[in-house]
């Protein structure tokens, strides 16, 4: 066996353009997502248009002046503002790519939210591809409604000083100006002392009872407004529990998902290229005419994809892990994750070899299958309907990249369902391939 | 006798590609096996290679005693001369691989061309590697797949010149399967003719000319392809 990997291993220290792709491709990869991590998205280019005429953007809410800009600052955040000063000058940039949509402030925004003319209203223009205009509409539509969670909690804890006025007592401002409020509570106390003092014929006690009664009754009701105000302003809170599954951080799955990819198409792509080339050169009948066993052969063979992937797979890693935060005590698992899942790739890298006669077809048969089954395993559940998101389960586990991903994900990440179990499942499944592949090589006698 | 084959019968599904095909070589013989195409000739010979297993019929002599050299150069293009004879010699066991390269390099003209890569050679040369690929273990018999089908006149002539040279000098049992029935009565010392999957005759090319019972004798080519109709082939 040694005498064949010695021979494989010289082919392809000759092969400089196959050996080119398989080291700088996975580094290309590396880099790429390394500095995409690092780095994190741009803001997307947004124009922006404020027709509140200078000076107004201000409003006294309850006695409380409240600066409308701040909240659109909320919005510059997610977004890169690019001022413009017409509403025709907001679309050209918006037509023209130089923004990927355009944010309209109207002149009567702040009358509107001031004077209960109804809702505020905001113009939104989109241009550009489905992809970009998603992803600023979505960017856009977060922060409005970060925007409007500030606005209105401003407005809750205003109406709430108020309700506290109306009920207690003390001074409340208006548009029209300051008044001192008596408050029901100092009302209702006025109204039991004079009851007291009246007559019970007096004409006029059936008139004060009433309203003693009224302002009873009006202050168990604002006793309940607040809480219902407070409510109002965030009426759901999401608690978050996550039951089953990985609870690693996309940036960090990230990187698992990266190196399998890589380990995939760098195992699949070159245990099924060599054996095909066996074939191809007109060698493998030679070789299994006494020469070397069929079962040898296949041994050799996954052994050399599986040793040139995983170190493919270890130098991704190591590329990565410059530029974010793995934790590199973990490097022991990370061997055995990137073995493991090499050998099951390999594995079912030489089943599809043992199905072609030539590299050509061997390769286009590896990316054939090995592109879906990246694809599936990463269809979450709940994505599509139930039967067929347990025929996708079972593709998954059928093949080798949905374990050799988990076994990346637990071994770089710590994520569950652990790394055990992945190597497990990845080693039967080499076994499982490496039969096949055993089986596949009668249909050829030379 | 240093290989026989006796009532040889393989089926691939419903076809018989050979029907109880008994043949035998000598020691520094040529034996040349012709026929049409569909004949059954590589059949016949990846039989007696031991590639194929036979569905019955006996064979003297067990695969590791034969050198086999398949139709297309089995060998590695981006290994050198050298490298693709080391490692076959390696993969053969023979007690000191480098000696032995060293020596077919000599015996097949290629030591100017050792160091190499196999794929900038040319076909005839090619060819030479793969005969000598199937020669590293000093088998006393040869089988050769259409040696020379890829090859130019001068390379043909160079090819058998060295084929001869194993039997009359090596005492190498030489079988080989060939299109060229000219090739055939020129190198060989006997013929096989096989039509269907059966020998219709087996004798030298001057008693293949015998059998065939045409008044107008012009060449061997012309009087093989007389003799398979005369049986109706």
């Amino acid at each position: 066996m040694r005498w064949l990997l010695l021979k494989d291993l010289q082919i392809l220290r000759r092969s400089k353009l196959l050996v080119g792709l398989l080291v700088v491709y996975p580094i290309a990869i590396a880099l790429l997502i390394g500095l995409a991590l690092s780095r994190g998205p741009d803001k997307p280019a947004v124009a922006f248009l404020n027709q509140v005429p200078l000076g107004q953007a201000v409003t006294n809410v309850g006695g409380e002046e409240i600066d409308f800009s701040r909240y659109a600052d909320e919005i510059f955040e997610a977004v890169d503002p690019v001022r413009v000063k017409t509403r025709a000058e907001a679309i050209e940039k918006v037509e023209s790519g130089a923004a990927l949509a355009a944010l309209i402030i109207p002149p009567d925004v702040v009358d509107r939210l001031n004077g209960g003319l109804g809702q505020a209203e905001i113009e939104v223009l989109y241009n550009g591809d489905a992809l970009k205009q998603s992803y600023v509409q979505a960017t856009i539509d977060s922060q409005l409604a970060r925007a409007n969670a500030a606005l209105s909690a401003k407005i809750r804890d205003v109406a709430v000083e108020d309700l506290a006025v109306l009920t207690d007592g003390g001074e409340i401002h208006t548009p029209i100006g300051s008044h001192d409020l008596l408050g029901l509570r100092t009302a209702k106390e006025i109204l039991a002392a004079t009851l007291a003092e009246l007559p019970a014929d007096a004409p006029v006690r059936a008139g004060i009872e009433r309203v003693d009664d009224f302002a009873g009754q009006a202050l168990i009701g604002l006793g309940f407004a607040t809480p219902a105000l407070r409510a109002v302003s965030a009426p759901i809170q999401v608690e978050t529990t996550v039951l089953s599954g990985s609870r690693t951080p996309l940036d960090a799955y990230a990187v698992a998902l990266a190196v399998a990819v890589s380990l995939l198409l760098v195992s699949v792509l070159l245990a099924a290229g060599v054996l095909a080339l066996e074939r191809e050169e007109q060698a493998y009948g030679r070789l299994v005419r006494g020469l070397v066993a069929k079962t040898t052969l296949l041994a050799e063979k996954i052994a050399l994809a599986a040793g040139c992937s995983a170190l493919v797979g270890l130098a991704m890693l190591c590329g990565i892990g410059a530029f974010t935060g793995v934790d590199w005590s973990r490097f022991g698992l990370w061997i055995a994750a990137l073995a493991a899942g090499a050998l099951g790739c390999s594995a079912l890298g030489v089943a599809i070899g043992a199905l072609a006669r030539e590299v050509r077809a061997a390769s286009l048969l590896g990316l054939l299958l090995a592109l879906p089954l990246a694809f599936l395993a990463l269809v979450p559940s709940g994505a599509v309907a139930g039967g067929l998101y347990d025929v996708v389960r079972v593709v998954n586990a059928a093949f080798p990249f949905k374990p050799t991903l988990q076994a990346l994900d637990a071994a770089v990440n710590g994520a569950e369902p652990g790394l055990w179990g992945s190597v497990a499942h990845l080693l039967a499944l080499t076994a499982a391939f490496a039969a096949l592949a055993r089986l596949a090589l009668r249909r050829f006698t030379a | 006798m240093s290989t026989e084959a006796r009532g040889v019968t393989k089926r691939f599904g419903e076809r018989i590609a050979l029907r109880d095909v008994s043949l035998s070589v000598a020691e520094g013989e040529l034996l040349a096996i012709i026929g049409p195409n569909g004949a059954g000739k590589t059949t016949l010979l990846s039989i007696l290679a031991g590639i194929l297993e036979p569905d019955a019929g006996e064979l003297s002599r067990p695969m590791r005693e034969i050198g086999w050299v398949p139709q297309q150069p089995a060998v590695y293009g981006k290994l050198s001369v050298r490298e693709n004879l080391l490692l076959f010699a390696r993969l053969e066991r023979v007690a000191d691989p480098a000696a032995v390269v060293e020596r077919m390099l000599a015996q097949t003209g290629l030591a100017d061309r050792a160091d190499d890569e196999l794929g900038t050679l040319s076909g005839g040369n090619r060819q030479r590697v793969n005969i000598a690929v199937g020669l590293l273990a000093d088998p006393p018999v040869l089988l050769l797949d259409e040696p020379s089908s890829s090859l130019d006149p001068r390379q043909r002539e160079r090819l058998w010149r060295f084929v001869d040279g194993l039997a009359r000098e090596n005492r190498t049992a030489v079988v080989f399967t060939t299109h060229n029935v000219a090739e055939a009565e020129r190198w060989a010392d006997r013929v096989l003719v096989l039509a269907d999957g059966e020998v219709v005759f087996t004798g030298t090319p001057a008693e293949l000319r015998t059998a065939e019972h045409h008044e107008e004798r012009t060449d061997f080519e012309g009087a093989f392809v007389r003799f398979l109709r005369e049986r109706g082939h």
